[in-house]
């Protein structure tokens, strides 16, 4: 959310300059302060100090006295640690199944939602649902859901045969978080969609509509091309959103079984918090943000070449 | 007359879709009200017989109670969002509407910092929590939630788009920065300030892992982290409990969610994009 306002913002801003705003001396700076100063003991001064401690060699036990600073050591480590490179693969995996899935279910939602349909405020409510509930009330409620025994889900696919183990199996632990992810994300994603569907253009549906074209030529030439920024911005807060997150996992596995969803923030949780690693904490948590800057400045570009191709 | 048709061939799976959506909640709601013996009958049960309702008064009273750390949360999100009001309309109105040296650059500073995810900070403000005597209070979730770079953003939106005559016109009379402040402009940002206020309510109250990391005692947890009192060392759920607790966490968030529907679907949709 946060990035698509700054880009909003950074355009505004350019554009904004010289419009007689008087000068207001001091003043101005006096009504920012409280603010100003809130954001630099809490958001700069930690932001800056994650990058010094990135480069040290500490834990909780040595005390602030212990803190050493061992240049690039951590970083070699990094490079080398099996245990970060899992965590890696298995955060890509989550994020480039999950991410991808959301936002073409929420789409087809999306366009599904914006026809007239019986109670569409309620079916809106509903699938907005999942994404303002606390995430501990949600992971309970599936973790039990999941229950690979007794577990409602597991009756319903029994119809089908399947019995998987989620939490409990190394190999659907991960499966069952991207299910819980999906279920979370679609609503939102399709709620974001409605807004911009219904600032698509007009005039071009009754123009295509005159010469006679498919729906599917319509979406493709219409929609899909007017819906491309929206479908950025979705892509780059889920990315983000989805490689970030910790809580749901150090509620429901613990990174487990075994190390089966131990992703990268999990790593870096763990890291931190369990084992009061915090330089190594701290290099893990700058590599990843800028992992996850670069993959999203990828994406960015990736839509707005095909983008420029289309047109 | 197609139109009156084509409304239920999309509306019937639709709504079968947002059946199976619901599933969830009403598991949720149905095991609320259950014996635990009862919560894993297959083939699955969905309405309670008997209803347990002492599930409620358990999770209500006595010392398994969540209403301490239902009056925490409430505690923290109302600071929270009081101070972000405050603080980020302040700053949004100057950064749009007043002039003075620096603030371009001070702006930029602040473009730079929004897309810090703060799960990075937790590190350091973890330590600095630790020295300042703030670990482990409730002050830790609240003072960062006050002051935010997101908030300034949304509110230096809406003043931007607001014009400047009022003010020239204010000044003439002799009015100063903060008057022309509080009676022109702030009274034409209540409807972004509400959309920001039910953000950071939301925000507030369903965070979960800042207070995993900053606060340790369980007698200071706020709601979330209390819906995990009712596992226990072998990470065995009570199902009743955990359900009948997490139905009441949901709560006030849905009742914002029903009142102000269209302004909390405004608010989580349009701030980030427009």
């Amino acid at each position: 959310m946060a990035t698509a306002t700054v880009v909003a913002a950074g355009t505004k801003a350019r554009t904004e300059q010289g419009s007689g705003i008087r000068p207001s001396g001091w003043i101005g700076f006096l009504f920012i302060a409280p603010n100003l100063l809130g954001v630099l003991a809490f958001t700069l001064i930690p932001l800056i100090s994650v990058v010094v401690l990135a480069f040290t060699d500490w834990n909780l036990v040595s005390g602030l006295g212990g803190i050493t600073f061992n240049g690039i050591d951590n970083f070699v480590a990094i490079a080398r640690d099996p245990g970060f490179w899992h965590a890696i693969g298995l955060t890509l995996v989550y994020v480039v199944v999950s991410v991808p899935l959301t936002v073409v279910l929420g789409l087809a939602l999306g366009i599904a939602l914006n026809r007239p349909l019986p109670g569409r405020a309620v079916l809106r409510a509903i699938f907005f649902l999942p994404y303002i509930v606390n995430v501990v009330a949600i992971g309970m409620t599936w973790l039990m859901l999941m229950n690979p025994k007794a577990g409602l889900v597991n009756q319903v696919l029994d119809a089908f045969g399947i019995q998987p183990g989620w939490f409990a199996s190394s190999h659907w632990a991960l499966p069952a978080l991207i299910v819980m992810a999906v279920w979370g994300g679609v609503g939102y994603c399709s709620l974001i969609y409605l807004s911009a569907l219904q600032d698509a253009p007009r005039q071009l549906y009754e123009a295509a509509d005159i010469d006679g074209a498919s729906a599917w030529s319509k979406f493709r030439v219409i929609t899909w091309p007017s819906l491309l920024p929206t479908t950025i911005f979705l892509l780059v807060t889920l990315i983000i959103g989805a490689s970030q997150g910790f809580g749901l996992i150090a509620l429901i596995t613990a990174g487990g079984p075994g190390d089966a969803t131990t992703t990268i923030s999990y790593y870096m949780y763990q890291t931190g918090f369990q084992f009061y690693r915090f330089g190594y904490a701290s290099a893990i948590g700058l590599v990843t943000f800028v992992g996850v800057l670069v993959l999203t400045l990828v994406t960015w570009r990736a839509q707005r070449g095909r983008a420029l191709n289309d047109q | 007359m197609t139109s009156k048709y084509s409304k239920w061939i999309w509306g019937v799976p639709l709504w079968i879709l947002a059946i199976a959506f619901l599933a969830p909640f009403a598991w949720m709601i149905s095991t609320a009200l259950k014996a635990d013996v009862d919560a894993y009958k297959i083939p699955m049960q969905w309405i309670p017989d008997p209803f347990q309702w002492d599930n409620f008064s358990t999770v209500l009273s006595g010392a398994t109670s969540v209403l301490p750390a239902f009056g925490r949360s409430v505690f923290v999100a109302l600071l929270r969002v009081a101070g972000e009001l405050i603080t980020a309309t302040m700053a949004g109105y100057a950064f749009a509407r007043m002039s003075f040296k620096g603030r371009d650059k001070l702006f930029q500073l602040y473009l730079a910092t929004a897309i810090i995810p703060a799960q990075l900070l937790l590190v350091p403000r973890f330590i600095y929590f630790q020295k300042l005597g703030l670990y482990d209070t409730l002050w830790a979730l609240i003072l960062p939630g006050m002051f935010t770079v997101l908030g300034t953003f949304l509110m230096r939106q809406f003043f931007v788009s607001q014009p400047a005559e009022f003010a020239e016109a204010a000044r003439m009379d002799g009015a100063n920065e903060w008057r022309v402040f509080t009676r022109i402009y702030l009274p034409l940002a209540t409807p972004v300030m509400s959309a920001l206020g039910i953000l950071a309510f939301v925000w507030s109250w369903n965070d979960y892992e800042t207070p995993l990391v900053l606060i340790s005692n369980p007698d200071r947890y706020t709601l979330p982290l209390s819906l995990t009192n009712f596992v226990d060392e072998q990470g065995q759920i009570a199902p009743g409990l955990t359900m009948a607790a997490s139905v009441i966490s949901i709560v006030p968030v849905l009742i914002v969610f029903v009142v102000l529907q269209r302004r909390f679907i405004a608010a989580m949709t349009h701030t980030g994009i427009k």
